[in-house]
């Protein structure tokens, strides 16, 4: 039966699948069973009873109440089973487990968004690490769209202004394909996304350098991205407004008065430490309200980060 | 006068011309109250959007030929399949065979001279031409890109003439309404003498139980379908997240009408078929009582499962668990509704007339749609199947299969009767047989592309679905083939002299006791029904009153 | 139902009565045809407001401080004067269906002309009450402009308030078509024991606009 499965099924790479595909092959074996056993029973009845003259006389059958309640309650036992069959695994893939990783992922018209524990965010590509349950909160900006990863036997709706739920473990390392299944428009179709499922080496890479895409970004472009994502906007802007820190506009080599009163020069070195260690030296006139970045930016993303200041003359 | 196997019935020359004759002019046919003249403008009708809505379908197959842009882009495709789905569904299957079969054959399947309200009748058919007016009218608006199933806050935010649009699926509505009222009260007031519910047809069963969500669900919808507009036109916010509403609200109240609408589709056929097989079988309904409880008790389960279209949408399992649990109550009488036909067919003498292959055609099709239903009721395989291809080849098989094919049961036997011609039997066996394979050739390949992962309304593919596709592109040009075939031979009976006797295929129920066509009262005088429906005992125990009042 | 006895003899000719159309056997299937028509069509009635009532009471609950801020707007006493002057109305129907059946043509004449004139009494408050929220800016959806408001949300009861009453108010015209069209076949004399079907099947659906009403008023206007 294996052929058949693979036939029909894409492979599976997730812990819904055997549930999933179980009953699956089930329902098609039935149906393939009945299909062929209705054909045959009409097959027979046509060839064995085929009008041979105008005047033949048929028996006067109306019913037969226990072949009648045979038919009946077959199929009823049939569904049933069914039922609690598919209800078992809907309900395993239900409540996610409590050690799962939460990725918030966003649907808007045509691209999907992934928001990891870190604050990390990726555009249509998905790094999940192989056997870590893995739980997915699904919203939508925009009109209702739907995550879909076939190799998961997964699919749940995201809708604007509501949260739904989705979790898995993956269980083979590889490339799967995540479709949106709810039509929203001219790029439907192209609402593509990828989930890589990541050995745990693979992962370490990915944490500590980002995935292919921002590895391969230039250092300016990554810094305004690490700018907008990783929360700095929201105190400094770039076009020399006060907010509740420094602005970054043309501060590059410029000395900062420090709440100590000294002075100290804005190069490399001096903005690691304010990423790293903010409460070190606190610009004169400004709350010591910045938290630490220790840990929460990778290598790289500092170096991006003052290479965007440099930049902003 | 017959040819072959054809009784050569009661045919004696009509007292009075018979009603395509009498009165004559095109405004004596827009101003009739004759059910019989109304069915046949509505049959009229509902072809030719079939010819449209199929002419859309053969573009959507052959856009997905290939996995980029083949004919058309993106925001063509998405018209298209959206006026494809909004004909066939509103314009087509839904009106197809109570509109068309029902207002033809239902009053004189019960021995009365009309529907109980010829006016509204003419109406609903007024209704309908004004719906489908609009439903064309929306095409010089830039045309709908919501799918038929016009889901919030897409529908209510997307430019084009979905108001205009959403507005005709509301008229439609009325029509469909106008229509059930007419049958429920006819079944009710106006079966001839001496017929009791259970010698009643059950065709009249079938549309009574249709009669009853076309009652009960419409209203809902269209109420629906005025919040759109009225979401477009004044933002009262009610499915707009942004404005405190709730965009699966309207999920709820669209499937509400939507799912019992989808046995509105498939109880007319089923009445259908209760009718061509034991006729062409010669032998009695099997378990008469139990196929028409059956229809009943679909209408009414129908109501109570709308929710299994939106098990991944984000519903409480609780509320999953009991939509599935109902759903899978309804394949219980689809299976034994199935089963009796076959039973009919038992011992019976199986005359392979072309309604009997299109009923035989219909019970393989529809085995395979119901069953396939099970995978998309069961929770855990929905979710990987759900608004992929699979859904498509289902629904295709239960709503095109299956109804489609009915109506075309439906018009080959009483196509005599309508017309008093017969059209050549042989062309008609091999397009029955070529429509077969070539709907089994699109829809088929389509349940796999399905459980492979390929996604619905996706106007680019990945090449590893392309294979499926090119199968399903050629199946497509096979049944619009037989189809055309179809078009082609009916059409050409009209250049046979009219001639047919009364009962051409020694039917039993009261339509075959009068002329071919009948005279536009229906019968002489008031029938009394003599026998059962499908009493084929050569002198069959009487029922009822027995005494002819004329 | 039991008003015209069915006779034992459908097709003995006695008199083809006036208004039985061709199809029926008789007047008493034609009267009871129209009767199931009717019903079924309130059914219909009754699921087409049923949709916008479920609506109204999930967002009320999602929104209870907005809708029940709103509603202070209302004018409870117009409210409830265009609820007696609808059941005034409902009353002079019966008693108009009670004249029709018991061949009192004057008095039927005159119960109509108190319906419609009921009904019309209810369109005028309307016309006020609607014209006050306009001026007001309290009206639906986006259109929402009303000033100094302490709770958001409140377009939303607005949108279901127009929404509610403007298809109620469309039901209310169409009966007073309904029963002025009944109005000039009294007249003429078309009623009678024999034949009031007309009369008794608009009565029905003039008695479910009433009874449409009765739920509204305390759900607009009455919100606690």
């Amino acid at each position: 039966m294996n052929w058949f499965r693979n036939f029909l099924l894409p492979p599976g790479a997730s812990t819904h699948v055997g549930e999933m595909d179980g009953l699956f092959m089930f329902i098609t074996l039935l149906t393939v069973f009945f299909f062929f056993f209705n054909g045959a029973l009409i097959f027979y009845a046509v060839r064995r009873w085929r009008r041979r003259s105008e005047k033949e006389v048929t028996p006067h059958i109306t019913h037969d109440t226990r072949l009648e309640l045979v038919w009946s309650l077959i199929p009823l036992i049939v569904v049933m089973v069914i039922f609690f069959w598919g209800f078992r695994g809907y309900v395993k893939a239900w409540v996610a487990p409590n050690d799962s990783m939460e990725i918030i992922v966003t649907g808007k018209k045509w691209v999907w968004e992934f928001e990891y524990p870190d604050g990390t965010r990726t555009l249509n590509d998905l790094h999940v690490p192989v056997n870590q349950p893995v739980k997915l909160v699904l919203t939508a900006e925009d009109v209702i769209h739907s995550f879909y990863i076939p190799e998961f036997r997964l699919k749940r709706d995201a809708i604007p202004g509501r949260y739904t739920e989705l979790w898995f473990t993956a269980t083979r390392p590889g490339i799967y394909q995540v479709f949106c299944t709810e039509y929203c428009g001219r790029g439907h179709s192209d609402m593509l996304a990828r989930i890589f499922v990541d050995t745990p080496e693979q992962y370490e890479t990915f944490l500590r350098e980002g995935d292919e895409q921002v590895r391969k970004m230039p250092l300016k472009e990554l810094g305004r991205l690490v700018w907008e994502n990783k929360g700095c906007a929201t105190c400094h802007s770039l076009d020399g407004t006060r907010g509740q820190g420094p602005s970054w506009k043309g501060i590059w080599n410029q000395r900062h008065k420090g709440a100590d009163g000294k002075e100290h020069l804005v190069d490399a070195d001096y903005i690691r430490q304010s990423i790293l260690m903010p409460q070190a030296v606190v610009v004169q006139g400004f709350e010591p309200i910045m938290p630490t970045y220790q840990g929460l930016l990778r290598e790289r993303e500092i170096l991006a980060v003052i290479e965007f200041i440099k930049e902003l003359q | 006068m017959s040819e072959g196997v054809l009784h050569a019935g009661a045919g004696h020359a009509a007292h009075h011309a018979d009603y395509l004759e009498e009165p004559k002019g095109l405004w004596s046919w827009l101003t009739t109250v004759d059910h019989k003249r109304i069915g046949l403008m509505y049959m009229w009708s509902v072809l030719f959007f079939f010819l449209v809505g199929g002419l859309f379908a053969l573009l959507i197959r052959l856009e997905l030929l290939t996995p980029k842009q083949t004919i058309m882009d993106a925001e063509t495709y998405n018209r298209v399949f959206t006026l494809h789905g909004a004909i066939m569904t509103f314009l087509v299957i839904i009106p197809a065979i109570p509109g068309a079969l029902g207002n033809f054959a239902l009053p004189l399947l019960l021995g009365a001279k009309d529907v109980a309200f010829p006016r509204l009748n003419l109406a609903s058919l007024y209704i309908y031409w004004t719906g489908a007016a609009m439903a064309v009218a929306t095409l010089a608006l830039g045309g709908v890109d919501t799918g038929w199933t016009f889901y919030t806050p897409y529908s209510t935010t997307t430019g084009g003439g979905v108001s205009l649009m959403v507005l005709a699926a509301f008229v439609l509505g009325f029509s469909s309404i106008f229509t059930g009222v007419n049958f429920i009260a006819t079944v009710h007031k106006l079966r001839a003498p001496g017929m009791g519910w259970f010698e009643m047809p059950l065709f009249c069963w079938g549309m009574y139980a249709t009669a009853i969500i076309q009652i009960l669900a419409t209203p809902v919808l269209g109420i629906t379908l005025l919040l759109i507009v009225m979401e477009r036109v004044l933002g009262v916010g009610i499915f707009d997240p942004q404005l405190g509403g709730d965009p699966v609200l309207f999920q709820h109240f669209f499937w509400f009408y939507s799912h019992p609408a989808v046995y509105i589709m498939i109880l007319p056929a089923m009445a259908v078929i209760s009718e061509v097989i034991p006729t062409f079988s010669k032998k009695t309904i099997f378990g008469y009582k139990a196929i028409a409880f059956s229809s009943v008790a679909i209408a009414l389960l129908g109501f109570l499962v709308w929710a299994h279209h939106m098990f991944v949408a984000g519903m409480s399992l609780f509320a999953g668990a009991i939509f599935s649990f109902l759903t899978f109550f309804i394949a219980v009488p689809s299976a034994i509704k199935v089963f009796n036909w076959i039973a009919t067919m038992w011992r019976g003498s199986i005359s392979l007339e072309a309604p009997m292959l299109h009923a035989i055609s219909f019970l393989l099709i529809f085995t395979i749609g119901g069953l396939t239903g099970l995978f998309l009721a069961a929770l855990s395989t929905d979710v990987h199947l759900h608004d992929t291809y699979f859904v498509v080849a289902h629904f295709h098989f239960v709503m095109a299969g299956a109804n489609l094919i009915a109506l075309l049961a439906g018009m080959h036997y009483w196509w005599p009767k309508m017309f008093g011609r017969m059209y050549n039997r042989r062309l008609a066996a091999i397009a029955a047989g070529i429509i077969f394979v070539g709907f089994n050739l699109t829809f088929l390949p389509q349940f796999v592309l399905g459980s492979r992962g390929m996604p619905r309304r996706y106007f680019n593919y990945l090449p590893q679905f392309q294979d499926l596709h090119v199968i399903s592109t050629v199946g497509s040009w096979v049944l619009a083939a037989g189809l055309f075939l179809t078009a082609a031979y009916l059409l050409a009976s009209f250049r046979q002299p009219k001639g047919m006797p009364a009962n051409p295929w020694g039917g039993r129920t009261l339509e075959w006791e009068t002329t071919s066509p009948p005279t536009t009262h229906n019968f002489e005088g008031q029938p009394v029904l003599q026998h059962g429906p499908y009493d084929y005992r050569p002198e069959p125990a009487p029922v009822g009153v027995k005494e002819m009042a004329h | 139902m039991s008003t015209v006895t069915p006779s034992a003899h459908p097709h003995a000719e006695h008199g083809h009565p006036p208004f039985l159309q061709h199809h029926f056997r008789e007047m008493a299937q034609q009267f009871d045809a129209a009767k199931i028509g009717m019903w079924l069509f309130l059914v219909t009635e009754v699921l087409l407001f049923g949709g916008l009532f479920v609506g109204y009471g999930i967002m009320h609950a999602r929104h209870p401080e907005a809708f029940m801020a709103a509603h202070h707007h209302l004018d409870r006493t117009l409210g409830a004067l265009n609820t007696v002057v609808l059941l005034i109305s409902s009353f002079t129907m019966v008693m108009s269906v009670w004249a029709a059946q018991t061949d009192r043509r004057k008095l039927l004449i005159l119960f109509l002309a108190l319906t419609i004139l009921c009904a019309g009494v209810f369109m005028v408050v309307k016309y006020f009450e609607y014209s006050h929220k306009f001026h007001e800016g309290l009206l639906p959806g986006k259109y929402y402009s009303h000033k100094g408001d302490t709770v958001p949300g409140q377009f939303m009861f607005f949108s279901f308030y127009f929404m509610m009453t403007g298809l109620h108010g469309i039901h209310v015209l169409a009966g007073m078509v309904a029963i002025a069209w009944l109005l000039v076949r009294a007249l003429k004399g078309h009623f009678s024991s024999e034949y009031y079907s007309p009369v008794e099947v608009t009565g029905l659906y003039w008695h479910l606009v009433d009874l449409i009403w009765i739920y509204l008023f305390p759900l607009m206007y009455l919100i606690s």
